[in-house]
């Protein structure tokens, strides 16, 4: 196995020098915040990136350069857009619930926070570790929706409560596509610790390991995937052609940004959760037998496999959007419960089967 | 308490990763109280709808094909925490296992189809 980019090497190295010269609970107080800056840091970094990706993509789609004044390539366009949106006036609003209106940018970013946090992001830099992981990332990761409900209903505008509901209604459904496909990946690993999915993962991906069934959960997830984060074809809930921006119409400055920040934040998760379930987390691509291979695979760091993998996934939901058109609520609900869901629990007893009589590889 | 990273609690952590969204969200809005700019005009304060002042109260009761998926997804939802212990342990379980398990989900698809079949999936 690589130790060459064992991450807990250095952060045992840290451990050691900080209980050195400091007693035990502050060492412990300055790794937390450590912690801290260092989510905060990638948080904001990864969701300015994914701002300028997605714009690029787009542009790329639609046989147009994309932003490419403001630094080399474009790249700083994300920085201004965001200095931007820092000095524009916060609008009092007259009838609006303040609290609940302030609370919603709170629980969207909480959300994707822990939900961020949960990811493995490299050997021995796992954040949250709980044995129950991916259990915690779901729980989590549902409490986004009550923000974006929060935050429509409290605006006191039609096109927010229309656009929030929407969102309320897509979210928790699609959510239970989003958890079967987890049950079908933890059925296989036998295991919810996040850690433990990425060790099982060890030989050969989860993708490959399941076959069949694994190859449906992961269709089924990633179109789940891109409704929940409200994106693409299911981006009813801020269908700008009818409402006006949905659930965030009334927010302004900093207060829309954030919400804007947790979206796109939102997709790094989706994508970086399958990436975990499917394509092994950061662990690098192995193949069994072929040990030459193997070896060179393990010279790159566990952190870039797990961007680069998280990343490719994302640009196949930026993709989804630039393709499909939008769906109406109808479809969109029937589509969940009519076919997504039927789908997944057949899929389910078919990866029961695999996992029971030792057909998967 | 599982360790996570520098040997701290997973507890701990999870803590950490939901003050830091907290700090994110008032260091980010005191930035952008001190930073934006500050004028009062009586429109301004309107909600924003298609320029014409607003008509009527908009926090209203709400179409009921909402609610009705969200009691659907309640009992799905509680049906997958029950999945997902299971989940864990099943590899190792023989084929009775199994058979109390497809009857479960039979019984899961049951409801399902009884919704769909009471046109609870109907959009009306």
């Amino acid at each position: 196995m690589n130790n060459i980019f064992d991450f807990s090497v250095a952060t045992a190295w840290l451990d050691g020098v900080l209980t050195g010269v400091m007693p035990a609970w502050a060492a412990t107080l300055v790794e937390c915040v450590l912690v801290g800056v260092v989510l905060l840091t990638v948080y904001a970094l990864l969701a300015l990136f994914y701002i300028y990706f997605e714009r690029k993509v787009c542009g790329a789609f639609q046989c147009r350069l994309g932003p490419n004044r403001v630094g080399p390539l474009g790249l700083l366009q994300s920085f201004a857009d965001m200095f931007k949106i820092l000095i524009k006036e916060l609008i009092p609003l007259n009838n609006i619930d303040k609290f609940l209106f302030n609370l919603a940018p709170y629980l969207v970013i909480i959300a994707s926070f822990a939900a961020f946090a949960v990811l493995p992001w490299g050997k021995g830099l796992q954040i949250i570790d709980f044995n129950i992981g991916i259990f915690f990332l779901t729980a989590v990761s549902s409490i986004g929706v009550l923000g974006i409900l929060l935050a429509g209903w409290s605006s006191n505008n039609k096109f927010t409560l229309i656009g929030a509901m929407r969102s309320g209604a897509q979210m928790v459904s699609y959510e239970l596509s989003i958890g079967l496909s987890i049950l079908t990946v933890v059925l296989l690993s036998g295991t919810m610790s996040v850690s433990g999915l990425v060790e099982g993962q060890k030989d050969l991906w989860f993708i490959f390991q399941g076959h069949i069934p694994a190859v449906i959960a992961f269709i089924v997830y990633m179109i789940a995937g891109t409704a929940e984060t409200n994106r693409g074809p299911f981006d009813l809930p801020e269908a700008e052609s009818e409402l006006t921006a949905g659930y965030h119409t009334e927010y302004s400055g900093l207060h829309f940004g954030l919400f804007y920040l947790a979206e796109y934040l939102n997709l790094f998760i989706v994508s970086g959760v399958a990436t975990l379930l499917f394509f092994g987390g950061w662990m690098p691509l192995h193949i069994p037998g072929w040990e030459g291979f193997n070896a060179v695979m393990d010279f790159i760091p566990s952190t870039i496999w797990f961007v680069v993998k998280a990343v490719a996934l994302s640009f196949i939901i930026i993709w989804f959007k630039w393709t499909f058109p939008r769906l109406r609520i109808d479809q969109l609900l029937a589509f969940e419960w009519k076919y997504l869901l039927p789908i997944n629990l057949f899929n389910l007893v078919l990866m029961l089967i695999v996992v029971a009589f030792g057909l998967h590889f | 308490m599982e360790l996570s990273i520098f040997g701290i609690g997973s507890g701990t952590t999870a803590i950490v990763a939901v003050l830091t969204g907290v700090a994110l969200v008032v260091l980010g809005m005191t930035a952008a109280a001190l930073m934006g700019p500050r004028s009062y005009a009586p429109q301004k304060s309107e909600p924003y709808e298609c320029g014409i002042p607003t008509r009527g109260e908009s926090m209203v009761q709400f179409k009921v094909g909402y609610y009705l998926f969200a009691i659907l997804f309640l009992m799905f939802d509680v049906e997958t925490v029950f999945l997902f212990p299971w989940a864990v342990i099943a590899k190792g379980m023989g084929v009775e296992s199994i058979i109390a398990v497809c009857v479960f989900l039979f019984v899961l698809i049951l409801g399902l189809a009884y919704a769909w079949r009471k046109g609870a999936l109907q959009w009306k």
